[in-house]
């Protein structure tokens, strides 16, 4: 008795979940006009792909795609490097300074980042970067989670493996190609996706570093065309499916290390 | 000692990439927002800054005078202290859910949950303003179905933030979800088998073992919610534009108007130090009662 109704209360929370993407898909499949009836339909009476088509062919959305797929990818690439370097030093080094360092790096953690928008945007502006992927991609390269996250991981790793590679002559720097980074690979796995995620769905910089219509990423170009097209239930879906699917196949793809790094992230150290 | 040398300047080889660009595109900004706080930097200085000009305090006295920055802290506290709260129940109450032993297809239901939590905030926001369509939308339908008439839910100053709220518990209650799933899998089973032993009821082992035991977590996900529900921007940004009559202005959208529209970085600046200090002090107050109710 008790096992139904907590199987009752599971599929409803599931289903509550779940009804808005089916009404955004199913929507996103209708005609023009078609969605605005009531009672509300949940499925198109004839499914075209005209929203979509739409999308493509005159609303640009094939290059605000591209733009988020180069900026995303880049942001994870170039931090996967720059965090795991980092992440490496603070776990298998001794140096002057290192606690310090870490707890003021942790500390950094609080500050939010809309306190760094307005410098960064002039100092952007005057170097010439607002409205190039550049402008996106530098603020996303380092990040302190990324390097704790790394960190925590290699400090599981055993001394003795890169003592060992040591005495057999490797340098620090071949040290960390070849036997840090095939050893960190699930955490790296983890934090690439996170990055990837966070660079795909990110709004408000975007928003301020890309003014240019031809520079925009999906997130800024679906808010834009809001203002134009905010009556276009369909098209509208189409557009958030546009922008949604992507990750969400990366996520299914990868579901077992994003769900292992919250849960790193949430054991206090 | 000359390897020793060595390993230190190694260890400094691998930090600086990462060192450098947190210096210049983090720390820097944070110094130079602080000080542009005391200036009028505006849309002229945009072009020549030297015609920035300190002023003092004088961007801090207009904003407490600002009847608007008043409404936008009333309405991001008002988005902090009952979604925050309401989105943290919901998690633990799936989180509780999930790992109960009754249940199978723990993976599936997990996963469903956790679905919302990785799309991306601009469709959904855009998607759930669909939802709250006075006519067509779904929500008000499916209220006339158990005979309850809904209302204009984003154009109602008293409905539209109780509205971007539910769309925010929906969104990102998988997430703390997870974390609380990991803290109560660390809770050792053997206690249970001892209060099971003692008879206690199901309410009181959930008070008196699964909460204090997981408030550690509880702590840490408090913090972290607490943190980004301040930063509430791209729902009101895309859903009510901060409307209507201000009911959803935000202090971030607040921020990014002065700033990035009417470009009153000063004034902006000094909005942006104000949230950074009021999450801050709210953090240091969760941190000390925390504190207190464990010793």
């Amino acid at each position: 008795m008790k096992k139904i109704f907590l199987y009752i209360i599971l599929i409803a929370v599931a289903i509550f979940c779940l009804t808005p993407f089916l009404w955004m898909i199913s929507t996103s499949l209708m005609a023009t006009g078609q969605s605005n009836v009531f009672p509300p339909r949940f499925f198109p009476e004839k499914i075209t792909f005209a929203q979509y088509i739409n999308l493509f062919s005159r609303l640009n959305v094939a290059k605000y795609f591209l733009n988020s797929t180069i900026v995303s990818v880049s942001i994870t690439l170039v931090s996967l490097f720059v965090n795991s370097m980092a992440g490496f030093a603070f776990a298998k080094y001794k140096f002057a300074g290192q606690k310090g360092l870490f707890k003021l790096l942790l500390s950094f953690m609080i500050i939010p980042a809309q306190v760094t928008m307005l410098p960064l945007f002039l100092m952007l502006k005057y170097m010439g970067l607002i409205n190039t992927y550049m402008a996106v991609v530098i603020p996303g390269i380092a990040s302190v989670f990324g390097i704790f996250l790394i960190r925590q991981y290699l400090l599981s790793v055993p001394d003795s493996l890169i003592e060992a590679a040591k005495i057999d002559g490797a340098t620090d720097f071949q040290i960390y190609i070849s036997l840090v980074l095939p050893l960190a690979k699930p955490i790296l796995i983890t934090l690439a996706i996170f990055t990837f995620m966070g660079a795909w769905n990110d709004f408000l910089w975007p928003l301020i570093a890309m003014t240019n219509d031809s520079m925009y990423t999906l997130p800024v170009a679906l808010a834009n065309l809001m203002g134009e097209h905010n009556q276009d239930t369909e098209l509208m879906m189409a557009g958030s499916v546009v922008t949604i699917l992507p990750i969400l196949i990366v996520f299914l793809a990868l579901q077992k290390y994003y769900i292992k790094g919250i849960m790193i992230g949430g054991v206090k150290e | 000692m000359n390897k020793h040398r060595r390993k230190i300047s190694a260890a400094y080889f691998f930090l600086a990439p990462a060192m450098i660009t947190i210096f210049i595109f983090f720390l820097l900004p944070v110094l130079a927002a602080f000080l542009m706080s005391f200036t009028d930097f505006d849309i002229y200085s945009l072009g020549n800054i030297s015609l920035a000009q300190f002023v003092g305090f004088r961007n801090y006295i207009e904003i407490f005078r600002d009847s608007l920055f008043w409404i936008a802290l009333k309405n991001t506290f008002y988005f902090v202290i009952v979604g925050g709260p309401l989105s943290i129940v919901v998690s633990l109450g799936a989180a509780l859910l999930i790992n109960s032993k009754l249940i199978k297809f723990k993976g599936l239901f997990r996963l469903i949950y956790f679905t919302p939590v990785v799309t991306t905030l601009v469709a959904v926001s855009i998607l759930w303003r669909f939802i709250y369509h006075p006519r067509f939308g779904i929500l008000n339908y499916v209220l006339s179905l158990i005979g309850i008439h809904g209302v204009d839910w984003l154009g109602d100053p008293h409905w539209a933030m109780p509205a971007i709220i539910l769309m925010a518990v929906w969104k990102n209650f998988g997430y703390n979800m997870i974390i609380f799933i990991a803290g109560l899998q660390n809770i050792p089973e053997d206690l249970y088998e001892a209060a099971d032993i003692e008879g206690a009821s199901a309410w009181r082992q959930f008070k008196d073992i699964t909460l204090p035991m997981l408030a550690p977590t509880t702590l840490f996900v408090g913090i972290i919610t607490m943190i980004g529900y301040f930063q509430l921007f791209a729902e009101p940004y895309v859903m009510t534009q901060g409307g209507p009559l201000n009911s959803t202005l935000s202090i971030v959208l607040y921020m990014y108007q002065e700033g990035f529209r009417w470009w009153n970085m000063g004034y902006s600046a000094a909005l942006a130090f104000i949230l950074f200090f009021i999450i801050l002090v709210v953090s240091l107050i969760q941190l000390r009662l925390q504190r207190e109710s464990s010793v």
